[in-house]
């Protein structure tokens, strides 16, 4: 295996080598010490850093910080992340649960990031050197992005707010047929003011649904109020297809799904 | 390539290797240390057989780089029985015919030695739980679940 690995303590140091062609970050290495074994050859230098701050979670005023090396495991066994512990669970078996890390879940790609799909839903804030960036802006560019990523920041949710719903075939551990989240405002007698839904397995990466965000606009949680929303999930959609569903099958059950989330 | 140091403990006891930058974990502990109890099947993390417990966390070896388990203290199944007395797990997995082949077999127990260190007395779900990122090929599952059960019990019934 030609893969070598270098250490840094600083993330100014590790920004400065990923510059190199053929190096990426290492998170748990779930997806790319994979890829290498799988005889991937483009990544060729693995760069890691071991500043604790960036295993750190911090949960205060109503706002979480969550360091890029934080663990699913550690998110689904804190006792204020209640919020976010069914997303975290979510992923991979309790081996993978103690790799995975919040910022490797950012770069997964479809089937993967399922907890990327949680943050896409609350509007979590993507944290480099270089600044901050809205999560929707960060996933679009992922691709050429260069930099460490060092946390992601948001609001606690509310927990009547906040739904977080995985389909997958195998229980208790599978893969995604597709992952919902959403986080909704409601008035007193049920009628949503603000939506925000993120789909996984839908495109390359988790999206929005705004389309059904729009519709659920003023709707109260019914059948039939949500009808219009449900039809509307499709829109601009393109699904993955791989081993555990078609893009047709996909396409076909994101309304049934939503609409069970929407009712649950 | 140059190659790197690399020094942790190995159920108990000091190792220290050199090895080429960027090798696994499972490779390191059965290629240069000869520790073959975690096992490579898929090395894709999928089937659990390489599982090692690494600072008392459940980890998959095959997608652990051994330089980052510097200074860390790592279990292997290898290292479960004393003085030739077989831990109750092994036992269990014995008397209730949970190994066949023995391929998951390591991988299976380290799993859920994890789970009994933590919770002595574990729910039927929660042993369920516990093994889901570890395939077995033989059994049907059933066997390994009633082993991991015995096993509980058998450990409460000492400590009582
Ligand atoms: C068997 C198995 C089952 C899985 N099941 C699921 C599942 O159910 N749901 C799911 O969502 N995922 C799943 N995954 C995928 C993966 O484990 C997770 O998405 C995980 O969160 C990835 O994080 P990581 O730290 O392991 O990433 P790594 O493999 O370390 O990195 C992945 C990519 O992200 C980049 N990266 C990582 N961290 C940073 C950072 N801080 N800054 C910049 N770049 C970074 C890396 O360079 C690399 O390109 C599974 C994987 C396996 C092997
Ligand atoms: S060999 Fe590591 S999970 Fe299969
Ligand atoms: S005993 Fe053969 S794979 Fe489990």
């Amino acid at each position: 295996m030609s893969l070598a690995l270098q250490t840094f303590s600083s993330v100014k140091d590790a920004n400065a080598a990923l510059q190199a062609a053929g190096t990426r970050y290492l998170g748990g290495g779930t997806l790319v010490v994979r890829a290498a074994n799988e005889g991937d050859v483009s990544v060729s230098r693995l760069v890691r850093v071991t500043d604790p701050g960036l295993s750190q979670i911090a949960v205060s005023g109503g706002k979480i910080r969550l360091g890029a090396s934080v663990t699913m495991a550690a998110i689904a066994r804190h006792p204020e992340l209640a919020a976010l512990a069914p997303a975290a669970r979510a992923v991979g078996g309790p081996a993978i649960r103690n790799m995975a890390t919040v910022g490797g879940n950012l770069f997964a790609p479809a089937p993967y990031g399922d907890f990327a799909v949680a943050l896409l839903a609350l509007d979590a804030t993507v944290v480099t050197e270089d600044g901050e960036l809205p999560i929707e802006t960060f996933l679009a560019g992922r691709d050429t992005s260069r930099a460490v990523v060092t946390a992601v920041s948001l609001s606690m949710p509310k927990t009547e707010s906040f739904r977080f719903l995985k389909i997958s075939r195998v229980k208790p551990k599978g893969i995604s047929v597709l992952s919902i989240a959403a986080l909704m405002q409601r008035t007193a007698d049920g009628t949503v003011t603000s939506a925000r839904i993120a789909l996984g397995c839908m495109a390359d990466r988790p999206m929005r649904a705004k389309a059904a965000e729009r519709a659920l606009l003023g709707c109260k949680l019914t059948p039939e109020e949500i009808a219009p929303a449900l039809a509307a999930a499709g829109e601009g959609i393109s699904p993955i297809t791989d081993p555990i569903a078609s893009a047709w099958y996909r396409a076909e059950v994101l309304p049934v799904h939503l609409g069970r989330l929407l009712l649950a | 390539m140059a190659k790197v140091p690399v020094q942790f403990t190995l159920n108990g006891s000091e190792k220290a290797e050199f090895i080429e930058s960027g090798t696994t974990l499972l490779h390191a502990l059965r290629d240069k240390i000869g520790d073959m109890s975690p096992k490579g099947a898929c090395h894709q993390g999928t089937c659990g057989a390489c599982s090692v417990i690494i600072d008392g966390e459940l980890r998959l070896s095959c997608l652990t780089l051994a330089e980052t388990c510097n200074g860390a203290a790592i279990r292997t199944t290898a290292g479960l029985a004393e003085g030739g007395v077989l831990h109750p797990l092994q036992r269990a997995f014995l008397d209730a015919f949970a190994t066949q082949c023995g391929f998951c077999t390591p991988g299976m127990i380290m799993a859920a030695k994890v789970l009994l260190d933590r919770t002595p007395n574990p729910s039927r779900e929660a042993v369920v739980e516990a093994l889901s990122g570890n395939i077995c090929r033989c059994t049907g599952y059933e066997p390994i679940i009633q082993a991991v059960l015995t096993a509980a019990r058998a450990n409460s019934q000492n400590a009582a």
